[in-house]
């Protein structure tokens, strides 16, 4: 029997520009275990909250992820308005819902870029991130930020879109879906990178379950699970159905992040379409008392916030958990038996967000 | 019938040869911000009455007001544009410009000398006093 090594990967790698160390154990390049250690980034977010004021606390919830950012602080804000009993008007949640439909269109054609990268297609990295900055203009125009947004409040949001840049917008994403169509086809068709990406990091539908994986990595693996369907913000008046893709590999991934990009740009438009008229925020009087557990979903997956008030203006409690921590088990059961030479792009699959994961 | 892979490639080389470039030649074409932009904060000190209520709303503590010394001062390192101490001020002297501040090497508090308007005279003989 070869003998057993052990590759260190991380915490700088050229693949990932965040820090996650993993122990590869191999014999013979074939990976036997891989043993992670985190800890290298922690910024003490969580402790924040006994010094905070809790209206506060969204900018700094918004600062967990570059990326998730709005969804963070709609998380954080629903939480809250769920404690105090805040009953957000409807508008709101529909500008809610926009924002955080277009975060996961940036999410989505960002990760397909690394993805590209990966693999070695440089050409179709550069491509899809052409394209997404399509929809950092339209945040930077809506919000005024173009990664953090600081728009979200407890009680609702604080900057109105009207309707007919409503409508420029789905007109922006008509465009975008039609540019971003051609790359999605060669994310689909391309030999190159099916023979990178199928057959390779399998996570069988029991396992991905068992092991708790979320977001698309869950639904690769042919299990119909998606936070929103539990009707926060507007998600219950919308008309949608996960995207489940069931052959397991990295390749069912990619194909699952590629349809939801599409199934994002539809949820806009239905939103625009039923968007009422009216207030955007609700005055919030007091401080929260109590707890909630509220749960959304990233584009990375389901995120859990639990927080916990006692009537002063600071919480007790305030916890996060993150996609990509969910999906660092079902990650190990991934790595265990492929190739050294796979690591990367399987690790790449989950889309890890270690500054999430760390906070 | 599948497009020959050749004829595919020539066709996109050729459409991004001629077509306009995705990046914007930043030096000599300047950046376009958008109205509502996030780019820094602005003060008209002719209308500030260094009431301190902005120092007080900033969750970074970018915000000093030296009332003695009769001074707005900003750290525009620290503040994240959350736009609180816009919309707590009474006197609406505090506005967002679209134009980011310019990068610096060494942190530095910015100091504006405010002049608050006088106080409205007081009458001297009361109207109903008569």
């Amino acid at each position: 029997m070869p003998k057993r090594t052990i590759i260190p990967f991380g915490p700088q790698h050229p693949v990932l520009p965040e820090p996650i160390h993993l122990d590869i154990a191999i014999r013979d390049e074939k990976v036997v275990e891989a043993i992670p250690s985190l800890g290298f980034i922690h910024r003490g977010l969580e402790l924040l909250v006994d010094k905070k004021d809790f209206n506060d606390m969204c900018f700094v919830a918004e600062r967990i992820c570059g990326i998730c950012s709005f969804i963070h602080g709609q998380g954080y804000c629903q939480g809250i308005e769920e404690i105090m009993n805040v009953q957000v008007p409807d508008r709101a949640k529909y500008l809610r819902t926009i924002w955080a439909e277009l975060s996961r269109i940036h999410s989505h054609i960002l990760w397909l870029g690394l993805a590209a990268d990966a693999a070695g297609f440089e050409s179709l990295f550069m491509h899809s991130w052409r394209v997404r900055e399509k929809v950092l203009d339209i945040f930077e125009e809506t919000t005024g930020g173009r990664v953090i947004f600081g728009v979200n409040k407890v009680g609702g949001v604080k900057r109105d879109i009207e309707n007919d840049v409503l409508k420029r917008i789905v007109g922006t994403l008509k465009d975008m879906e039609a540019e971003f169509k051609p790359l999605a086809n060669v994310f689909i068709d391309d030999y190159s990178i099916k023979h990178r990406f199928s057959n390779v990091g399998m996570l069988s539908k029991e396992d991905a379950y068992k092991l708790g994986a979320v977001g698309p990595v869950l639904r690769g693996s042919g299990v119909s699970i998606d936070a929103r369907k539990l009707g926060y913000a507007a998600y219950k008046e919308l008309n949608f159905e996960p995207i489940v893709e069931n052959s397991c590999d990295c390749y069912a991934r990619t194909i699952v992040r590629v349809r939801e990009v599409y199934q994002s740009v539809d949820l806009i438009k239905q939103a625009v379409d039923k968007i009422p008229d009216g207030p955007i925020d609700q005055k919030v009087t007091g401080s929260p008392n109590g707890e909630f557990f509220s749960r959304l979903e990233q584009p990375r997956g389901e995120v859990v916030y639990y927080m916990r008030g006692n009537g002063t203006k600071n919480l007790d409690r305030y916890r996060v958990r993150t996609p990509t921590f969910s999906n660092i088990a079902p990650l190990v059961k991934m790595l265990e038996g492929c190739e050294l030479a796979d690591v990367p792009v399987i690790i790449l699959t989950i889309d890890p967000c270690i500054s999430c994961t760390e906070r | 019938m599948p497009i020959n892979p050749f004829v595919k490639m020539t066709s996109t080389v050729i459409k991004h040869l001629l077509g306009p470039t995705a990046c914007k030649m930043y030096p000599v074409e300047k950046p376009v911000f958008f109205a509502n932009t996030r780019g820094h904060i602005a003060i008209e000190t002719n209308k500030c009455i260094l009431c301190t209520l902005c120092a007080k709303k900033c969750p970074t503590y970018a915000i000093q007001v030296d009332k003695p010394g009769k001074a707005w001062k900003i750290e525009r390192t620290k503040c994240i544009m959350c736009l609180a101490c816009v919309a707590c001020c009474p006197k609406k002297c505090l506005t967002s410009e679209n134009q980011y501040s310019a990068p610096v090497t060494v942190k530095v508090v910015e100091t504006f000398n405010v002049e608050p308007p006088a106080a409205p005279k007081a009458p001297e003989t009361c109207p109903g006093k008569e």
